[in-house]
């Protein structure tokens, strides 16, 4: 490893690189062209032997392969990149921002006292420099950064770079753990798959979306009506999950679904990244919201600025209506 | 079980943001504050602990924004110690500052579990959590929805969220700090008249706290509002004006009919 390749934390789901690691390699590979290095790929466990020949973008990809790596836990994960860090000294790490990404980022940042940002949408080198654009505040603000300290650590908003269609295999190398991995405080037990769901929303053409803007419990009796009159069902964004109001099976974003429909009327819902990131793939959004700078204006084709406790029994009565004259 | 929650306030997105005169920061004088949202499902999940396990929450904030009303909000929940930090400056203290500052109050406090929002919306350098329980030399994971006490002695279940509605459950040795996602259940609302009682009662403990320097390693040049590559056509008129065109365009597409 050279100190201007751009090394990724890759990370795989069912024996096969997960969206956001293609995402970052393909970022990697841009970056590798500024500085004159190479974009690596790391894959943590065994899986990743499998996963790896399904890396596309990158130039190499580095698989560990131990057992101790097999289901994640940060400290392992934390050992061995913070190694590869020291030892390789290369010009930056980009995790993207998962899960996974927002725990080992940050305490690989403090553990080697480097920099970190978060939320990047955008990076370039330059004159060794790191120049980054970060979104800040939900995405309602953004932040141009400079970074010269070496090796950055930089945490990417998924979305933000598009995976290459196509490329040359990158090489593979696999090795065992350089560093030794003992059973540390935390340890994985289990993992929960999502309950058989009532209402499958991958699968649904029309969806209707509720966020904060629902206000209250009892008004998501308003979106299953629009829903039923529409032929769709309701899902929502984080923080109606958060509240209990609905299941996790009903989350669209980050840490929830990814939703392809025909529709995705978008009610009370800002638009935060996290959201939008499981709305790529919809068809046609349209967003109801009060604030006329909230985000979701920016994905959404068309827009109406008004309250949805107002708008959306008006358009239930409009859709009723126009049913009724069809009969 | 003894559990330290960190309140941070965060400024109200629902209010215009506006940029300081240097461009690079917020210009936190005129924003509107709340508190962090996962900080308050952390607090949550803390009292949700203590009420099955007995034990006591000290809440720990920074005294910035609106953060009384926050500290005396989390004393009629049922946090039984509030310590607040000392802090004049008109912006928040950088992410390595801050980290610094909380750890030195919970060292003093000795939690056996540290609870924090897994993020906030206002953090450009990474999320406080996961560095704050580096400088504590605790274990960590976050972005946890829910925490349970374990028939392992010294240990809790921890929840961590994956995409797809999939959740990893781990066993975590104590002391420990978590980075809460989601408490079990939803923040508890308190009536005014309960936080009014709280603010006559409630004696707020102020630690002061020696500023490390600051020292970012990332330098901003420019804050600024993003311009969307496209936006939205807006529909413009009454509700029923609106709710008819909406239904056209929908028709057209064949999404109704």
């Amino acid at each position: 490893m050279s100190a201007q390749d751009i090394l990724v934390l890759g990370e795989t789901k069912q024996g096969a690189p997960s969206d956001i690691t293609l995402e970052l390699a393909a970022c990697a590979r841009q970056l590798a062209a500024q500085t004159g290095g190479q974009a690596v790929v790391v894959l943590l466990g065994p899986e990743g032997k499998q996963a790896a020949v399904h890396v596309v973008g990158a130039d190499r990809v580095l698989v560990i392969d131990d057992d101790a790596l097999a289901s994640y836990m940060p400290e392992p994960y934390v050992a061995v990149l913070s190694h590869l860090l020291e030892s390789g000294k290369p010009r930056a790490l980009l995790a993207g921002s998962t899960s996974v990404g927002l725990d080992v980022a940050p305490l690989l940042a403090a553990r080697l006292n480097v920099p970190i940002i978060g939320g990047c949408q955008k990076i370039e080198a330059a004159d060794g420099t790191l120049k980054v654009t970060a979104s800040f505040c939900a995405g309602k603000m953004l932040a141009d950064l400079e970074v010269s300290a070496t090796p950055a650590v930089l945490v990417v908003l998924p979305g933000s770079y598009r995976a290459a269609a196509e490329g040359a295999a990158p090489q593979v190398e696999t090795i065992r753990s350089p560093v030794p991995l003992e059973p540390g405080p935390v340890r994985f037990e289990q993992m929960i798959l999502p309950a058989v769901a009532d209402v499958d929303i991958t699968q649904q053409d029309v969806l209707v979306a509720v966020g904060r803007g629902i206000q209250q419990q009892e008004n998501l009796a308003l979106a299953e009506e629009l829903a039923e009159v529409l032929g769709g069902a309701v899902c929502a964004s984080r923080p109606i999950v958060d509240q209990g109001w609905l299941p996790l099976t009903r989350q669209v974003g980050k840490s929830g679904m990814t939703v392809k429909p025909k529709l995705y009327l978008a009610l009370g819902i800002s638009g935060a990244p996290e959201h939008l990131e499981g709305i790529k793939g919809a068809n046609l959004i349209i967003a109801v919201n009060t604030d006329p700078k909230a985000p979701i204006f920016d994905v959404a084709q068309y827009g109406v600025q008004q309250d949805l406790l107002d708008f959306a029994p008006a358009l239930i009565e409009t859709l009723r209506a126009s049913k009724s004259e069809a009969v | 079980m003894n559990i330290a929650v960190v309140l941070r306030q965060v400024p109200d997105l629902i209010e215009t943001l506006e940029i300081a005169g240097d461009g690079t920061c917020l210009d936190y004088g005129a924003a509107r504050f709340i508190v962090n949202e996962w900080d308050n499902h952390a607090l949550e999940q803390a009292l949700l602990l203590k009420e099955s396990r007995g034990g006591s929450v000290t809440v720990v904030a920074l005294d910035f924004g609106e953060v009384d009303n926050t500290l005396y909000e989390a004393s009629a929940k049922g946090a039984d110690n509030i310590v607040k930090i000392p802090w004049d400056a008109d912006q928040p203290p950088a992410l390595r500052q801050a980290v610094a500052l909380y750890a030195e109050v919970l060292r003093s406090i000795a939690a056996e579990l540290i609870l924090v929002g897994c993020q906030a919306h206002d953090e450009l350098e990474g999320p406080l959590a996961p560095q704050l329980a580096f400088a504590l030399k605790l274990p960590y994971v976050g972005v946890v929805r829910g925490v349970q006490p374990s028939d392992e002695p010294g240990s809790i279940r921890v929840f961590k969220e994956f995409p797809g509605a999939v959740v990893a459950r781990m066993a975590v040795r104590l002391p420990a700090l978590i980075g809460i996602l989601a408490a079990e259940k939803a923040p508890r609302y308190v009536p005014v008249s309960r936080i009014r009682a709280a603010m006559k009662s409630t004696q707020i403990q102020e630690q002061e706290v020696s500023p490390p320097p600051t020292e970012s390693l990332a330098t901003v040049s420019r804050l600024y509002v993003p311009e969307a590559p496209q936006r939205a056509e807006m529909l413009e008129g009454s509700v029923e004006e609106v709710a008819e065109r909406l239904y056209q365009i929908l028709a057209e597409k064949g999404l109704v009919r």
